[in-house]
């Protein structure tokens, strides 16, 4: 076998956080990530910062894909960056998706998120994205 | 073939050969075929034959007449216009409530509340899963305190109130009439309506407490004492919105939306009640998108389908039970963040179509809706959109206008046809909660909701802004002030609920809910139970929660 020189799947989790019930969005993203190769998982709607986080180490992810559409973000996302560095999980990234206004993301970014997709983001751009910038966290 | 239908496709083959072939031969078409948002064949031309089968006195009927094709008021827009009604909620109940006024004083007709994320969920403000979610989407309603600040200074018995609210509905209503008790207004002089559409949350809006028997109990015991108690309450507004705003096609809103209604008349039947006594209190909401002869189309076809199952499948004899009368709101997945002052031209677009299709009230969208929850700027244009379509256009002049044409009515008729295909499948399946169960809806939706996506990232559906028309990145006039909800207000409603909950009496609160809980397990109307416990000052999450022991809480099995 030659999985030494073949880099393993990257692995995604997307998932809905916070009473957000809008998963259109996150379906979307899941399906055509999976579609491009990627093996994901969804978490399904209802999710804790806290539940995402242990579910992203159990599933032993690459990233993080959050779809937030309430306005939860800047209480939701750095709440799940605190818990990824909590837990022993910094290198995971996290990367998001919503209804998010640009003085906001800026923020988000800072905090530490890798990205924010808003309405209009092809899911082609968003899978350049997952080519480009998530990698294994180790093989 | 009669002499006039041969004598009609004689002219129609004789003008392909003459004209039409020669020129496509000159120059081609600009695509191989057309198709609308939902992605429906159209024609190239509608002709007389393409209304040939229809019987206008059967089919179309007359305004206020069955099957209410044109129209369920005899003079339409002419007697009363449409209610122009803005959902709107957010913040604190105080906040919300300036906006209220703010609202009325510019012409609204109606007011329409939007409540947060907690509220929807059935949970207080200080629950764990509440956080960062108070006062953001919507109103924060914990108690009956929140309530009163909510409608203060504005008389109950002199306007409409329409609330978006489903799993808790029964408590928020609850909470409405124990205002209008304090105002000293009588149930039966309050109007409004309650969304308090369960189906739909598990097909579409995914905001739910219990599982969907359980809920449906809970309707029909508010469909029971709203018939007895507040009669000119709407007690459903059978929603296809959301159903639409989650990816489904046009005809799959129309299907999906008409078959939860259709769970409901069964469901109040079964609960014993006469269909005669609720029937004309349901009401209808739809989706209006950017796709202007099939939102029209859409609605005409809605209210004929309607009108037909109540006669026919459920021997309703009022017919005032046979009206479906509507809500539309234009579409918020049609908005763009991209060159966002194009939105008011599709709402311009999407409200022309509501109003072509005979609603009795609407919301346009904000242009600002894909970046936040909307300014008093973008709000006020929305509104007066409206207004300019009632008083300037024209259209609400004449009842039914494009009744006739050959387009819009094999159109109407096409989507009638294919929307019943759809009813008779969930029919197979025992019904629309068996359908939800084995999660036939949500499939049908994920799946069409994907199409459309990919149509967009290839390029086949144009969207401008987004995939066409594209402006660089420093024409992008991204400047539109929005409103920013202040992160005090999750802190403030903390402490608002907290002083309520030392200040009340607390053992009326412990008995009223035991007492509601005793009622859940039996079989007794829960009203008036839910009307004490609010009355008391219990909280929507402390009589949620209660009835969840008895009844349960929903899981979702997700469909990609």
């Amino acid at each position: 076998m030659t999985t030494a020189t073949k880099q393993r799947k990257i692995r995604l989790l997307v998932g809905k956080v916070g009473l957000d019930g809008h998963d259109r969005g996150a379906k979307i993203v899941a399906r055509a990530l999976r579609d491009a190769g990627f093996e994901v998982i969804y978490s399904g709607l209802h999710q804790t910062p806290e539940m995402v986080v242990n579910t992203a180490i159990q599933e032993d992810v690459d990233a993080v894909a959050l779809s937030i559409l309430s306005g939860a973000h800047l209480t939701l996302l750095p709440r799940v960056l605190a818990l990824l560095a909590e837990k022993g999980a910094p290198d995971i990234a996290l990367v998001a998706g919503g209804i998010i206004p640009d003085e906001d993301i800026a923020e988000l970014k800072r905090a530490g998120v890798l990205a924010v997709f808003t309405p209009g983001a092809s899911t082609q751009e968003i899978i350049d994205f997952v080519r480009g910038q998530v990698h294994p966290r180790r093989d | 073939m009669s002499n006039r239908s041969k004598e009609l496709t004689g002219n129609r083959e004789r003008w392909v050969s003459e004209t039409l072939n020669p020129a496509l031969k000159k120059s081609a078409e600009r695509a191989e075929s057309f198709t609308t948002v939902s992605d429906y064949p159209i024609e190239r031309l509608a002709t007389p034959e393409d209304i040939a089968g229809i019987d206008p006195a059967i089919d179309l009927g007359m305004p206020g007449e069955y099957p209410f094709t044109r129209g369920v008021h005899p003079t339409m827009y002419r007697g009363k216009l449409w209610t122009m009604r803005q959902f709107s909620g957010f913040g604190s109940a105080a906040d919300t409530n300036e906006r209220y006024k703010y609202l009325l004083s510019q012409g609204q007709t109606g007011l329409s509340v939007a409540f947060d994320l907690p509220t929807l969920m059935g949970r207080d403000s200080d629950d764990p899963m509440a956080l960062g979610e108070v006062g953001r989407e919507g109103v924060a309603i914990d108690t009956l305190a929140d309530m009163e600040r909510l409608f203060s200074g504005i008389s109950l018995d002199r306007i409409s109130t329409s609330m978006t609210i489903n799993s808790p509905a029964a408590v928020l209503l609850a909470m409405y009439l124990a205002v209008a008790e304090k105002q000293g207004v009588g149930a039966d002089n309050l109007d409004g309506t309650l969304q308090n559409d369960i189906l739909k949350e598990y097909i579409a809006q995914k905001e739910w407490i219990y599982p969907p028997r359980p809920s449906l109990r809970i309707i029909t015991d508010i469909m029971g004492y709203c018939a007895r108690n507040v009669p000119r309450w709407n007690t459903i507004s059978i929603s296809g919105y959301h159903i639409r705003e989650a990816g489904s096609t046009a005809v799959q809103e129309l299907a999906f939306t008409l078959a939860d209604g259709i769970g409901y008349v069964q469901a109040g039947i079964e609960a014993g009640i006469d269909v005669d006594t609720f029937a004309p209190r349901l009401s209808f909401f739809f989706n209006a998108h950017n796709d202007f002869f099939e939102e029209l189309c859409k609605l005409r076809a809605a209210r004929r389908i309607w009108a037909r199952i109540m006669r026919e499948r459920f021997q309703a004899k009022d017919p005032r039970s046979w009206k479906l009368r509507t809500h539309v709101q234009t579409a918020g997945c049609s908005l763009t963040a991209q060159q966002p002052y194009n939105n008011i031209v599709r709402v311009t677009i999407q409200a022309l179509a509501a109003v072509m299709g005979g609603t009795q009230s609407l919301h346009t969208n904000s242009m600002d809706e894909t970046l936040a929850l909307p300014s008093e700027m973008a709000v006020t244009i929305a509104l007066r959109t409206q207004q300019v379509i009632a008083e300037e256009s024209g259209v609400a002049g004449t009842i039914d206008p494009l009744a006739g044409s050959y387009f819009v009515e094999n159109l109407t008729n096409r989507m009638e046809k294919d929307a019943l295909r759809y009813i008779e499948r969930i029919d197979e399946m025992g019904g629309i909660v068996a359908a939800i169960e084995a999660g036939f809806p949500q499939r049908e939706i994920a799946e069409a909701s994907y199409h459309y996506q990919m149509q967009i990232d290839r390029g086949e559906k144009a969207i401008v802004g987004v995939n066409k028309h594209i402006a660089a990145a420093e024409q992008e006039p991204h400047a539109i002030p929005i409103l920013k909800i202040a992160m005090s207000v999750e802190r403030e409603q903390l402490d608002s609920l907290a002083r309520v909950r030392a200040e009340r009496d607390n053992i009326r609160v412990e008995r009223a809910l035991v007492s509601l809980e005793r009622a859940a397990a039996g079989t007794e109307n829960l009203m008036p139970h839910i009307l004490e416990a609010v009355r008391s000052y219990a909280s929507v999450g402390e009589i949620c929660s209660r009835m969840k022991r008895v009844f349960g809480e929903y899981r979702e099995q997700p469909v990609l």
